[in-house]
């Protein structure tokens, strides 16, 4: 973890749901659970409300990275929000490469609440991950 | 617009690692911000009146303020500056302490990133529209779930209060696990005696609807107006002619049926009443056991009835009830001994759980309080208890310590004592967990006064050796192994959520952690209330908890459901989807994908058809905006032009 | 560390068949001490159509002494062997004896646990270990790959006397996180796969328990009380024989019997034998064909009674039916009483 922070920071953007994983990122915050310092978080009442579009244009608009954050599957305080959030966000990242975007440089996942140490693995994980693929240069990756 | 930021430092905790000076300089050369100022504790109330005193003096139309989380003070900062009369979604809050402050070490990269924040939250304040929130009636009927102590408790205070309440039980008596226990501790009072009379008080409670041998079987709604399907299970008695006289259970033929009652110590009828004390005193027949069923002959039940009330036919009958609140108090369960197989749990019969020895000590459980070895019905003289069976052990999954085990391995001690006055109990412990009102002197008590021979140390196996048990554990006080030869050995099984825990939680929409117990909305200041408004715990169902803590919190839900029924009316949260008709081109997709089926199709005066929202049925999670091909349909507070600003805002950075 | 969750409802093969090939790293023992073991278990492997063979030029695997002088100097001689055996383009390697088998999943461990591990080790190879061989023991290729069903279908003999206390000594399936194989504190796959081959086996507490084998040589007396419990627990659970998986258990368990008896003033004359000896002797093989020559305590007297599969099943026929009869007249008796209730 402290070689990604004495990296460059990068661009990387967090859609939660206000249920489980803002809360699971809360969680985390309150067990003083040590994160890289790259993300930040847009909060959202449920990762069904995420359009993909956002994701997109977020990447294109300059960030290196999206994370997507909702509840477990069966566990969505709407139901099955997280459900239409699953098909929709697998639907995207199959189709990220088309817009010569690297589909890794994109992630969704599901945290609980209560589970603190999952998110800090998650923003570790996903921000080392980013770090090894470097900044988005979208004229690049279309490119190779 | 005149955007005001506030940026607390929260004593230390966000000022320790973030230059918040630095934050509110940066802030001052955001566009549309017109004041921006650090504060010691923003939600202090100084805090709250520079807030009031800054929109007064500086003209302030939208305010944010960068402190903890918003699911910690979003609501107070609202009401502080709808008392300065804005309107209370004009604000925003930007997360600096659990997303920053506390989870990054380099303060550089702290500041840019609360600065960051700071600038996001002030793009989407400056997107942000005033929202009414509208009032609907409530129905103040409550729902609780579980009638043990716990459930029991929140019952008949919500009933003495004047509510309506529906109790489900999923046995077929409440009562719950301190009916199973002979006395509790530290007083050693007789546990079903002052349990007795609550039982009592539930059955007769006039405004208590009682559904014992049910469960719940749908949920549908809102706080203020929950629809609940129950299902009530098949008895193949009807209760309504059954006056509990247990004829049925003397002349039953088979008489292997598990009883669930006593967790298996000694096997009851196919046709039982769990016990002298149950409420309802009903008898249900087992069909797992019932001749009539694993044969297809016998009917002696049917034939002794006095009542004529057995019926074979009987299938799950469902019931609806409408509920403007719901306690879940559905309890605990206890660890399988079969997953301790270095304790021979499951394996050796004379090695027992703390619940089935409990069962064994009480006058009405299946050996009438005699003591006997489950092999061959002798008295046991060396009885060794295990404490931790289970508990605070990583390596099966189970971290947490289970609560009260120290305090009834330590009563049970005691008991053995009283019944076989020339017994030696064992109890191998980690630590002694006695925290409570007189605990600490009540196992100071065992061992003292009677002898109970506490080792520290954990056991490491049990074998058989003829007729006894052995024991082997360590005793790190002195250094050594030890091995007891017992004659009976009581294990204190860990405590943990039941199977179906995590299915109750999906319908309840609740969260639940790791180990499948609820989460708490706060862990010091919302214990019982959970996330989801109108649902609330009580009891071990949220964590191992014991008799006094699950009244506390029954009574402490209830208390809770009477503060929420105090209005006649709700008011409605405004943040839910709205339809711009001008632009609905009416695909209806919305419709089809709401999970909450809060969206309908309107026909409009020009014949159109457009999706139109029902207001008290969106719950607002924006499902329906991201599926809009046209953006007609917004989430109010979390619009498609107010997540892109605060996408946009970093982007731009 | 992070314990790995262990389940104790063990993965069998439920096909019977078993395609590929596998490594078979006899290690040192096996062609020492232990070469009954090696034998008996080889004439087994066969018999169930287990393809193995070893790997050319395989070395010491390091065994206990190397990890106490060196953690990457132990791993190194593990990786070699396993080196050789990816090379060689097999992807799974038997190792019958336990002590090889824990040394070999430790390396594979560690180096997937740790790139800097990995990368220390592989300076020391002179080709480098790409992790790509999974270890198994014995009870695991026969239990997973061959499956249950396979065994009893190869059954041809029946030895009705013989009543063996599986033991699987410390190391077989621990720690739980190495051995990925089976409960750690209660383990049954040998109970399983002796019981495929219509073996009699009882219930053994001290399936576990530590027989003191590595102490040997300088606590004799302690390893003696060690030994002289676990027979005794033998006896005690109704065991004439005992089946081990283990070259270290085999020999002390067997060769100290003289000495036990010395010390603690016991009588144990209990055979201690392979388990795949016994299996061997299920599926038809001499005495000789599986080395029983090589007990120190005979096991002659329990094999006595040897019956052929045919012979046994109309002996049981026999038994049920007189069963059944008994049975009939008990369910009468009650049916009676029932009645009598009404």
């Amino acid at each position: 973890m402290p070689d990604v922070a004495l990296q460059q920071e990068l661009r990387i953007i967090g859609f939660l749901c206000n249920w489980c994983s803002y809360g699971g990122a809360d969680t985390a915050g309150v067990s003083r659970f040590k994160q890289p310092t790259d993300l930040r978080i847009i909060r959202v009442p449920c990762s069904g409300r995420v359009d993909p579009l956002f994701v997109v244009k977020a990447l294109l608009n300059g960030a290196d990275g999206v994370l997507v954050s909702g509840c477990h599957p069966r566990d969505c305080h709407y139901s099955d929000g997280n459900f239409y959030a699953r098909r929709r966000l697998e639907m995207l990242k199959r189709l990220l490469p088309f817009l010569g975007i690297d589909d890794r440089r994109f992630h969704y996942t599901w945290v609980s609440a209560s589970e603190g140490a999952r998110w800090q693995e998650t923003v570790t994980n996903f921000t080392k991950r980013l770090h090894e693929l470097g900044p988005l240069q979208l004229k690049k990756e279309v490119s190779s | 617009m005149r955007v005001g930021v506030f940026i607390c430092h929260c004593g230390n905790n966000i000022a320790g690692t973030v230059d918040v000076a630095k934050v509110a300089e940066e802030t001052r050369k955001i566009p549309g911000v017109a004041y921006a100022t650090t504060y010691m504790y923003t939600c202090s109330e100084p805090g709250q009146e520079e807030i009031k005193e800054a929109i007064k003096r500086e003209k302030l139309d939208r305010i944010v303020v960068a402190a903890c989380s918003p699911r910690m003070h979003e609501l107070t900062f609202r009401r502080t500056i709808e008392k300065a009369g804005l309107n209370r979604y004009f604000f925003e809050m930007a997360n600096i302490r659990e997303h920053v402050s506390w989870i990054g070490e380099n303060r550089e990269l702290n500041t840019k990133k609360a600065i960051e924040a700071v600038r996001m939250a002030v793009a989407k304040v400056m997107q942000n529209k005033p929202l009414y929130s509208s009032s609907f009636k409530i129905n103040k009927r409550v729902l609780v779930i579980g009638g043990g102590v716990a459930g029991m408790q929140a019952a008949l205070d919500c009933a003495d209060g004047g509510l309506e309440v529906v109790l489900v039980e999923k046995s077929p008596s409440v009562g719950g696990m301190m009916a199973r226990l002979d006395k509790t501790f530290p007083t050693v009072d007789c546990s079903i005696c002052i349990l007795g009379p609550k039982m009592v008080d539930v059955a007769q409670h006039e405004k208590i609807k009682l559904y014992a041998f049910s469960e719940i079987e749908d949920i549908k709604g809102y706080v203020g107006n929950y629809q609940i399907k129950i299902k009530k299970k098949a008895t193949y008695v009807d209760w309504s002619k059954c006056t509990g006289c247990g004829a049925c259970m003397e002349k039953c033929p088979s008489k292997n049926a598990y009883d669930a009652f006593n967790f298996g110590v000694a096997p009851t009828r196919a046709i039982n009443i769990p016990f002298p004390q149950a409420i309802p005193k009903k008898a249900k027949i087992d069909p797992k056991y019932c001749r009539q069923f694993t044969k297809g002959k016998c009917g002696v039940c049917a034939k002794i009835c006095p009542t004529k009330a057995i019926n074979y036919e009987m299938v799950d009958e469902i019931v609806t009830e409408e509920v403007g609140a719901i306690i879940v108090a559905t309890g605990y369960s206890l660890i399988d001994m079969e997953k301790l197989p270095e304790y021979g749990g499951g394996k050796y019969p004379d090695v027992i759980s703390g619940i089935q020895y409990e069962r064994l000590l009480n006058a009405s459980g299946p050996t009438a309080g005699h003591i006997v070895r489950p092999s061959d019905h002798e008295e046991p003289k060396t009885i060794v208890f295990v404490s931790c069976a289970g508990s605070r052990d990583k390596s099966i999954g189970i971290p947490y310590c289970s609560n009260f085990c120290c305090m009834y391995i330590a009563k049970q001690a005691i008991l053995t004592k009283d019944h076989i006055p020339d017994s030696q109990s064992y109890v191998f412990y980690m630590d002694i967990r006695s925290p409570g009102k007189g605990y600490d002197e009540f196992t100071r008590r065992a061992q003292e006064e009677y002898g109970v021979h506490y080792i520290r140390g954990r056991v490491s196996r049990i074998y058989p050796k003829g007729k006894k048990m052995v024991v082997r554990g360590a005793d790190t006080l002195l250094g050594t192994q030890v091995e007891i030869e017992a004659d009976l050995v009581v294990l204190g099984t860990a405590v943990v959520a039941n199977s179906d825990a995590a299915h109750m939680a999906e319908k309840l929409h609740i969260s639940y952690d790791t180990s499948g117990f609820y989460v708490e909305s706060h862990p010091k200041l919302r214990p019982v209330e959970t996330n989801t408004s109108g649902v609330f715990l009580a009891g071990a169902c949220q964590g191992p908890k014991d008799i006094p803590a699950s009244v506390g919190q029954g009574s402490a839900a209830a208390s809770k459901v009477q503060a929420l029924f105090s209005k006649d009316m709700l008011e409605s949260d405004p943040a839910i989807a709205r339809v711009n008709i001008n632009t609905c081109v009416g695909c209806l997709k919305c419709v089809s994908t709401c999970p909450f089926q809060a969206i309908k199709d309107k026909e409009l005066k020009d014949g159109r058809v457009v999706a139109d929202v029902i207001e008290t049925v969106c719950a607002g999670c924006g499902v329906c905006t991201s599926t809009c091909p046209c953006g007609a349909i917004q989430l109010q507070h979390f619009t498609d032009n107010q997540l892109l600003a605060e996408v946009n805002a970093l982007c731009q950075m | 560390m992070k314990w790995q969750k262990f389940s104790k409802d063990l993965k069998e093969n439920q096909t019977g068949m078993v395609e590929k090939e596998y490594g078979y790293y006899a290690g040192c023992s096996l062609e020492g001490t232990a070469s009954e073991y090696d034998t008996s278990l080889r004439v087994v492997l066969n018999t169930l159509g287990v393809k193995f063979r070893e790997p050319d030029d395989w070395s010491c695997c390091g065994s206990t002494p190397a990890h106490t002088v060196d953690h990457v100097l132990a791993a190194a001689l593990a990786a070699r062997n396993l080196s050789i055996v990816e090379k060689s383009g097999l992807d799974t390697i038997i190792a019958p004896c336990p002590s090889c088998m824990t040394v070999l999943k430790k390396a594979q461990y560690n180096m997937k646990g740790s790139d800097d591990f990995a990368a220390k080790v592989n300076q020391l190879l002179d080709e480098p270990y790409n992790l790509g061989v999974e270890t198994k023991s014995a009870l695991q290729i026969l239990l997973e790959d061959v499956g249950l069903e396979a065994i009893e279908k190869k059954v041809t003999h029946i030895f009705p006397d013989l009543k063996v206390a599986p033991y699987y000594g410390c190391i077989l399936t621990r720690p739980p996180q190495l051995a990925q194989f089976d409960d750690p504190e209660n383990p049954v796959s040998m109970d399983k796969i002796l019981s495929a081959a219509k073996i009699n086996v009882c219930d053994f507490a001290f399936k576990l328990e530590c027989c003191g084998a590595a102490f040997g040589v300088p606590k004799r007396d302690m390893v003696n009380r060690l030994t002289y419990k676990v027979l005794s627990m033998a006896i005690d659970a109704g065991a004439n024989c005992i089946a081990v998986a283990c070259p270290l258990c085999q020999q002390n368990l067997d060769l100290r019997q003289e000495q036990v008896n010395r010390t603690m003033g016991s009588s144990f004359n209990i055979p201690v034998l392979y388990f795949s000896q016994i299996l061997g002797l299920a599926f038809g093989f001499s005495p000789k064909e599986v080395a029983l020559d090589k007990l120190v305590v005979g096991a002659d007297n329990l094999l006595k009674n040897r019956l052929t599969v045919e012979e046994w099943e109309k002996m049981r026929e026999a038994e049920a039916q007189a069963k059944k009869q008994k049975g009939k007249k008990a369910i009468e008796k009650d049916e009676q009483s029932t009645e009598e209730t009404e």
